[in-house]
């Protein structure tokens, strides 16, 4: 080779692993999360004159949530880098999440040398068979001069149209093959054009349903969140005055503060967003799914409804719910166009929402959250949240796992922005917060990052909090610590009649702030509402260096509102109470087994 | 309404691009009738015929979610009335000096070949549309099948025009 790595860029001839990293530099990146082994060894010698950073996790599922965190907190593209075989198949699980939620990410595993390809060779794993379900695309290479190109193809596929996670797959040999450096220019990919812009007519006829509706809701999904689209949206919104629900992966990209914001809708959502789906007559979808966890039974589903659905990958469209206007393109583009429509004729097309935005705002006044928290004693985990934020405040960036704890963050908290708020909400990946929230603080290294995790979840990766410290990410990690998997747990509650299965979780086992002892980090702990205010302050003032809560709240509470897994929007209850009463009436066990 | 639609899909001429597709059919619980892969004139595209039964909501998404693969190039429903559909196929019966000659007559009236024969069997090689190759095989059947393959079907669209017309294939297109 005739330079090293970085800086000026070497003309001669480099190895497939030098090409490697001369191709994350040459498409930007400046982190990976990865960890080494047999196939991949190769690529991690370059990386030693690399500008490239490299995050060295604890294990790979850690590295492909740090990735996935990056790019949520970011917009950017995650890379990872693992070994073959068992590291590989190690990332597996983080690849569903990217694939389920829309992440960009491009995860690069180490393969046996091509030779050995299909001899059940050691650490031999048939990656892109493994991953082709759960990834947007991925690729073998095949050949030392395809490197580059498949790496920037992948780069390109993972962050454009809808993104999503690729994989490439590098077979030893063609690590350590030499080649002749070239960048490509162009990338061939006959089979692969998103459509961005919206088709005109298509514009234009949502804008005339948008005058002709009384009761209209713009329904906004995570696609706005990934397409940057929070200012299209805020302008659509407050342009013609319709009220936004937005969902779980779309929680900040309308601010909760506006009078237009109605709430999150869903399973667990807030009970005016629910039941703004149920009454409206038009639904304005913008990248959002119709997921089973937002619309409860399909056919009772916002049953007045028509629906103008703007997707960029077509086949969301009619999926799950027919579609009067379908309108494929990218969320931003589209919204914009959309607001430059509507403002060409306004007069015409602006409906009159006084009376829908008035019964909205009755009904949120009428059906807040309840929160049910005697001043002394102990902390129900909505007021655990509720004080996470007032001390860490709408600055920070908060990451959650998976359970009630992301329920209760999801609602009570006030997001204000988009990528404020990073979660795992189509796969549901419990073990997600911990290492998504480290690679959130990779990409935002001045905005304080704050994990939210339960008990349960914090267990499964918690082990990532060595590559923090090591790799100086401050990450705050608050644990909801009730001693149970509490949402399993809920479950038991109402709809196996109280009976707990394989759900207590000692609170403290571990103990949270001797394990931040034995990491050389802060630890606190918060048993009763007179110490979580100054914990949360201790914590807060905590600087350089991760730092563990443990935040002892009520076992018992559960997440209400509730529609029952299955069950039609309208049945939307608010309290436990109202459960048992609704059990008793129809005279149930405990319930009423859940539909699925 | 469950109904057979054909559709034609040309793809880039990729490995693991037939996996890929078998794939997303068995993961989204789509039903194959039958599959037929081949080259085309441009050695850099392969084209498939695939025969499912299905309803036409679930057909569109069959249809999005082909297109989704990145390698997936251009996908047209054929119309049967539309297009010259065929399926080979190859039988085994037994054949013995009294049926013979009532087997061969019967392939006869189907244009099917003789393309092997022993003491006690014969083996017939027939082409064209399903419908006419399940006729072959219900008359063949008294006489003993022992033995019997058939391709997927392949189809093309009647009259001049062509889905892989260069221009519209854009293979040339780079981004
Ligand atoms: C990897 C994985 N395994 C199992 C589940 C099922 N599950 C969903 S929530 C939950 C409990 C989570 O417990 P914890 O982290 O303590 O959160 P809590 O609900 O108590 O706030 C479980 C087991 C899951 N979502 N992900
Ligand atoms: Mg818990």
């Amino acid at each position: 080779m005739s330079s090293s790595a970085s800086g000026d860029r070497p003309t001669g001839r480099v190895t497939g692993a030098q090409a490697v990293l001369m191709s994350l530099e040459a498409l930007g990146v400046e982190v990976v999360f990865g960890y080494p082994g047999g196939a991949i060894l190769p690529a991690y010698d370059p990386m030693l004159d690399s500008s490239i950073k490299h995050v060295l996790v604890r294990h790979e599922q850690g590295a492909v949530h740090m990735a996935e965190g990056y790019a949520h907190a970011t917009g950017r593209v995650g890379v990872c880098i693992v070994t073959s075989g068992p590291a590989a198949t190690n990332i597996v699980t983080g690849l569903a999440d990217a694939h389920m939620d829309s992440v960009p990410l491009l995860a690069i595993t180490g393969q046996v040398a091509t030779t050995a390809i299909g001899s059940d060779a050691f650490q031999e794993a048939d990656v892109t068979g493994i991953t082709m379900p759960v990834t947007k695309h991925n690729e073998l290479v095949g050949t030392v001069e395809r490197i580059a190109a498949a790496l920037k193809e992948a780069h390109h596929i993972a962050s454009s149209g809808r993104p999503g996670p690729v994989l490439v797959d590098i077979p030893k040999d063609i690590l350590n093959a030499t080649v002749e450096w070239r960048w490509p220019e162009h990338m061939e990919l006959p089979g692969y054009r998103p459509t961005v812009r919206g088709h005109g007519k298509m514009v234009r006829e949502a804008v005339e349903l948008i005058g002709r509706s009384q009761r209209p809701v713009i329904y906004a999904g995570g696609g706005l969140v990934r397409a940057g689209a929070a200012e299209e949206l805020f302008e659509l919104a407050t342009l013609l005055e319709v009220p936004v629900v937005t969902t779980l992966m779309a929680r900040g990209v309308f601010p909760d503060t506006h009078e237009l914001f109605v709430g999150m809708p869903g399973m667990h959502g807030h009970y005016a967003a629910v039941k703004a789906f149920q009454e409206t007559d038009l639904l304005i979808t913008l990248g959002a799914r119709f997921d089973d966890r937002v619309t409860g039974d399909l056919g009772s589903f916002a049953p007045h409804a028509r629906v103008i659905h703007v997707d960029i990958d077509p086949a969301e469209i009619g999926k799950n719910r027919v579609v009067d206007v379908p309108i494929v393109g990218d969320a931003k583009v589209v919204t914009g166009q959309l607001v430059r429509a509507a403002s060409d004729k306004l007069d015409l097309v602006k409906p009159d929402t006084t009376a829908w935005r008035a019964h909205l705002t009755e009904l949120k006044a009428e059906h807040p959250l309840r929160v049910e928290q005697p001043e002394t004693g102990v902390i129900k985990p909505q007021t655990a949240i509720r004080a996470i934020h007032e001390v860490f405040g709408d600055e920070a960036v908060y990451v959650a796992g998976v359970g009630q704890h992301q329920m209760w963050a999801a609602q009570h908290i006030p997001y204000s922005r988009p990528r404020q708020w990073i979660n795992s909400g189509g796969l549901g990946t419990m073990g997600f917060a911990v290492p998504a929230a480290i690679g959130a603080k990779a990409g935002l290294p001045d905005t304080p990052v704050v994990c939210i995790d339960g008990d349960g979840c914090f267990q499964m990766t918690f082990q990532e909090i060595a590559a923090a410290v090591q790799a100086d990410l401050p990450v705050v990690f608050c644990v909801v610590n009730n001693g149970y998997l509490g949402m399993v747990r809920q479950w038991q509650s109402l709809f196996y009649d109280d009976r707990l299965s394989e759900v207590a979780l000692p609170q403290d086992l571990p103990d949270l702030v001797k394990l931040a002892d034995a990491y050389g980090i802060p630890g606190f702990r918060a048993t009763t509402m007179d110490e979580l205010g100054p914990v949360l302050r201790k914590a807060q003032e905590v600087t350089g260096q991760p730092v563990i809560v443990d935040l002892r709240v009520d076992p018992d509470e559960m997440v209400f509102p509730m529609v029952p897994a299955g069950a039609s929007n309208d049945e939307v209850l608010e309290s436990a109470e109202e459960w048992y009463a609704r059990a008793r009436a129809i005279d149930l066990p405990g319930d009423g087994v859940p539909a699925e | 309404m469950i109904q057979r639609h054909t559709l034609s899909v040309l793809v880039e001429n990729k490995p693991g691009v037939l996996t890929r597709i078998a794939g997303m059919f068995a993961r989204r619980a789509y039903n194959i009738h039958s599959l037929a892969v081949g080259p085309t004139d441009d050695p850099r595209v392969s084209r498939l015929t695939i025969v499912v039964g299905t309803e036409a909501v679930q057909l569109e998404q069959i249809v999005k979610q082909l297109n989704k693969l990145v390698h997936v190039l251009k996908i047209v429903e054929l119309d049967p009335a539309e297009s010259v559909e065929r399926e080979m196929q190859l039988v085994k019966v037994t054949a013995d000096p009294d049926t013979r000659s009532q087997i061969i007559e019967l392939a006869d009236v189907f244009r099917a070949k003789i393309v092997d024969v022993d003491h006690d069997s014969l083996t017939i090689e027939a082409a064209g549309a399903p419908a006419k190759l399940e006729a072959m095989v219900e008359l063949l059947e008294p006489f003993g099948i022992r033995e019997m393959v058939r391709s997927g079907t392949i189809s093309l669209a009647r009259g001049s025009r062509s889905i892989t017309d260069g221009s519209k294939l854009r293979m040339q297109r780079v981004v």
